[in-house]
C-alpha cells in the first residue's frame, strides 16, 4: 500500500501542472499558520494578536492585526455577562429552557456577524494576498487557521 | 504498521460529524441530541420522577384539588413540567465539547514542545503545561493527548465520554451525560426545581394522608382508602435529602463560581495557600449566580450536523487518471490492519471503531508518508519525498505564543504522573515496546526534521 500512494501522488505531479485552474481553494493551501488562544484574562474567547513570523512579507502588521482585534472585539461582545444577557437568560429559565428551540440566541447572531466578517476579510484583503483565514468556528475555538495558499502565477 | 492489506472503501453519502465523533457519545435525531453511551440510569431517573408524578396525579392530587384547593394540581403541574423539561435539556444538550485538534494543529503543537529522544527508551518526556496568569493566580493548561490540545482554564476531560468539556463541572449518570459550561445552568435548575417538587409532594401527600385520617377515624383507614400514597412518601422521603443537599452544594458552588471538579481537587481552597483565591469569581455572590446561571447561551463547538469537509493530505492529490477523487480520497475509511500493541487504545470497545478510524485517517496517512519518507531518506532527490513536501509545510509554519509563559521542564513529578496515570492517556513511556503516541511522537519529529530539509532543499541525517 505504502507505494501506491507515491506513484499516486508521481501521477498526479505529472498529468496535473502546478498551474491548472483548480475549483476548491483548500486543495491549494500549501502551509498553515495557527494562531493561539489568549488566556490570560480568563475562559473568554481572546486570539492572541502578537503578528506571526511566518506571515512576515506576506501581509501587513497592522492590517492583521485589525483583523484580529476586531475578531476579539466581537467575541467579547457575544459573550458579554451583562443586562442583556440577564434578560435572555431569565426569559429563556421562564419558559423552561424551550423559547430557543425557536428563536436564535444573542450567541448565535454574533457568531453569524462574525462569519461574515471573517468571508468579508478574506474577499478584500485576504486571499487577493495569498492567505485565507478560517472562521474559527470552524476549529471549536481552539485557533484561528490562517492557510498560506499556493502563490499561482 | 501500515501493511499491504490496506483497503480504501469510498463512502458515497457525505456523512455528519456527529457520525464521525470520536468521543463515546450517543446522538439521536440525527445529531440533534446527543449524550453519554451508557443512558440506562437517566431513564431511572425519568421512571422515579414520571411514576411518583403519576401516583400524586391519580390518587392525591383529586382529593387535595376538592378538599383543599385547586392550586395544589396547578402547582405541582408547572414544577413537573419545568422538572422534566430542565432535566431533558440538561440529558440532551452539548455539555461544551471541545472537538478535537485537527492534525495540522496537532503537528503544530508537538513543534512547540521540546521532544524526546526516541533511542532512550528510560527518558521521561516533559510534562505537557503550559501556564498562564489569569487575575493573578498562575493557572496550569494541562495537554490532553486524547483531543491534541492544551485544555483552556477549567476544562476537562471526561474519561466516560472521552471528551474534553469546558467548564468541566462532573459527569452526571442520572442525568445521562456531562455537566459543563452549555448545561450546568439547566443542571442546577433541574435539581432546584426537582428539590422544591420533592418537598412539595411530600408536604401534599402528609396533609392528604392527616385528612384522610380525621375523615376516616384512623390511621390505616386512610391507608387503606389510598395506598398509593405511601409509595409516594417513601419514595419521597428518601430522595428528597439526597436531592436537597444536592441543591445546596451547587448553590454554594453556584454564589462562589466554583466547578464541583475544582471544589474536590481544592484548586482554589485557602488551604492550599494564603493567596490561593478562585481568579474565575466575578467578586460578589450575586455576580457570580448571575453570571453563572443568567450569563451568555454559548454555542455548541461541535457543529454535529455539519457535513463532515475531509481534510486534503496533499494539495497534489489526483483527479482523474482512474484514481479517486479528492473528496474522496479524504474520507475514506482506512481498515488496517493494526499491531495488537495499539490496540491498548481506549477506541477498543468503540462500536464505531470504522468511523473513528475515519477522522484519523489523516494522521494515519501521515504516518505512513512519514515512514515512506524516512525509509527513503538515503535517496533525497527520490520523486516520493519531493511529493511529501507539500504535506510537511503544513507544519512547517506556527504561531509564536511565547509572550504566554510556557513552562516546559519545570513541572512538579506530581502533575507529570497524573499525566501519565489519565486513564487515556498511554502508560510511563519505559513500557515496551513503546505505545501509540510516543511512536507517533517520536515519528512526527523525525518528519518534521525532514521535512525542513527537504523543504529548504537541504538534506540532513541527523535524526535516527
Ligand atoms: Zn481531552
Ligand atoms: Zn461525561
Amino acid at each position: 500500500m505504502l507505494s501506491q500512494p507515491g506513484t499516486e501522488f508521481n501521477m498526479a505531479s505529472s498529468h496535473h501542472p502546478q498551474n491548472q485552474v483548480l475549483d476548491n481553494i483548500p486543495r491549494q493551501v500549501t502551509s498553515k499558520v495557527f494562531i493561539q488562544r489568549d488566556y490570560s484574562e480568563g475562559s473568554g474567547v481572546k486570539f492572541i494578536t502578537k503578528f506571526p513570523t511566518d506571515l512576515e512579507g506576506k501581509i501587513e502588521h497592522s492590517t492583521f492585526q485589525d483583523t484580529i482585534e476586531k475578531l476579539n472585539s466581537m467575541f467579547a461582545e457575544a459573550e458579554e455577562v451583562g443586562s442583556r444577557s440577564h434578560c435572555e437568560g431569565c426569559l429563556a429559565c421562564l419558559t423552561g429552557y424551550t423559547i430557543f428551540l425557536c428563536l436564535p440566541t444573542h450567541y448565535q447572531k454574533c457568531l453569524k456577524r462574525i462569519a461574515r466578517f471573517v468571508q468579508e476579510q478574506n474577499d478584500t484583503i485576504y486571499v487577493p494576498r495569498g492567505l485565507m483565514i478560517t472562521d474559527p468556528m470552524e476549529r471549536g475555538l481552539r485557533v484561528i487557521e490562517i492557510n498560506i495558499l499556493r502563490q499561482d502565477t | 504498521m501500515v501493511g499491504s492489506e490496506t483497503t480504501y472503501t469510498p463512502i458515497a453519502m457525505p456523512k455528519r460529524k456527529w457520525e464521525v465523533h470520536p468521543g463515546r457519545n450517543k446522538f439521536y435525531c440525527n445529531g440533534r441530541i446527543m449524550m453519554a453511551r451508557s443512558t440506562s440510569v437517566f431513564y431511572f431517573t425519568v421512571g422515579l420522577i414520571v411514576i411518583t408524578m403519576g401516583l400524586f396525579f391519580g390518587f392525591d392530587c383529586p382529593y387535595l384539588a376538592e378538599n383543599l384547593t385547586p392550586a395544589i394540581p396547578i402547582v405541582a403541574i408547572l414544577l413537573f413540567l419545568f422538572v422534566m423539561a430542565t432535566l431533558l435539556r440538561t440529558a440532551f444538550s452539548d455539555p461544551g465539547v471541545i472537538p478535537r485538534a485537527t492534525p495540522d494543529e496537532a503537528a503544530d503543537i508537538e513543534k512547540q514542545i521540546e521532544v524526546p529522544n526516541p533511542n532512550n527508551p528510560t527518558y521521561r518526556p516533559p510534562p505537557r503545561v503550559k501556564e498562564v496568569i489569569i487575575n493573578g493566580q498562575t493557572v496550569k493548561l494541562k495537554y490532553c493527548f486524547t483531543c491534541k490540545i492544551f485544555r483552556p482554564p477549567r476544562a476537562s476531560h471526561c474519561s466516560i465520554c472521552d471528551n474534553c468539556v469546558e467548564r468541566f463541572d462532573h459527569h452526571c449518570p442520572w442525568v445521562g451525560n456531562c455537566v459543563g459550561k452549555r448545561n450546568y445552568r439547566y443542571f442546577y435548575m433541574f435539581i432546584l426545581s426537582l428539590a422544591f417538587l420533592c418537598v412539595f409532594v411530600f408536604a401534599c401527600v402528609i396533609t392528604h394522608l392527616i385528612l384522610r385520617t380525621n375523615e376516616a377515624g384512623s390511621f390505616l383507614d386512610a391507608i387503606k382508602q389510598t395506598p398509593a400514597s405511601i409509595i409516594e412518601i417513601l419514595l419521597c422521603f428518601f430522595s428528597v435529602w439526597s436531592v436537597l443537599a444536592l441543591t445546596g452544594f451547587h448553590s454554594y458552588l453556584t454564589a462562589s463560581n466554583l466547578t464541583t471538579n475544582e471544589d474536590i481537587k481544592g484548586s482554589w481552597s485557602s488551604k492550599r495557600g494564603e493567596n490561593n483565591y478562585n481568579p474565575y469569581s466575578y467578586g460578589s455572590i450575586c455576580k457570580n449566580c448571575c453570571g453563572v446561571l443568567c450569563g451568555p447561551t454559548h454555542a455548541s463547538l461541535m457543529d454535529r450536523r455539519g457535513v463532515v469537509v475531509p481534510e486534503i493530505v496533499t494539495p497534489d492529490s489526483t483527479t482523474g487518471s482512474g484514481q479517486p477523487s479528492p473528496q474522496n480520497y479524504g474520507a475514506t475509511t482506512f481498515t488496517e490492519p493494526r499491531e495488537p500493541d495499539e490496540m491498548n487504545d481506549t477506541k477498543e470497545d468503540n462500536s464505531k471503531t470504522n468511523l473513528t478510524l475515519v477522522t484519523t485517517v489523516d494522521s494515519n496517512n501521515i504516518d505512513a508518508v512519514c515512514n515512506e519518507t524516512i525509509a527513503a531518506t538515503s535517496q533525497p532527490t527520490s520523486p516520493i519525498v519531493n511529493e511529501m513536501t507539500p504535506v510537511s509545510q503544513t507544519s512547517l509554519v506556527f504561531p509564536t505564543v511565547n509572550h504566554l509563559p510556557v513552562v516546559v521542564g519545570g513541572e512538579t513529578e506530581e502533575n507529570n504522573r497524573n499525566n501519565v496515570m489519565h486513564p487515556l492517556s498511554p502508560p510511563p513511556p519505559g513500557a515496551h515496546p513503546p505505545v501509540r503516541p510516543f511512536v507517533k511522537h517520536s515519528i512526527s519529529q523525525e518528519m518534521d526534521t525532514l521535512e525542513e530539509d527537504s523543504a529548504m532543499g537541504l538534506v540532513k541525517l541527523s535524526t535516527v
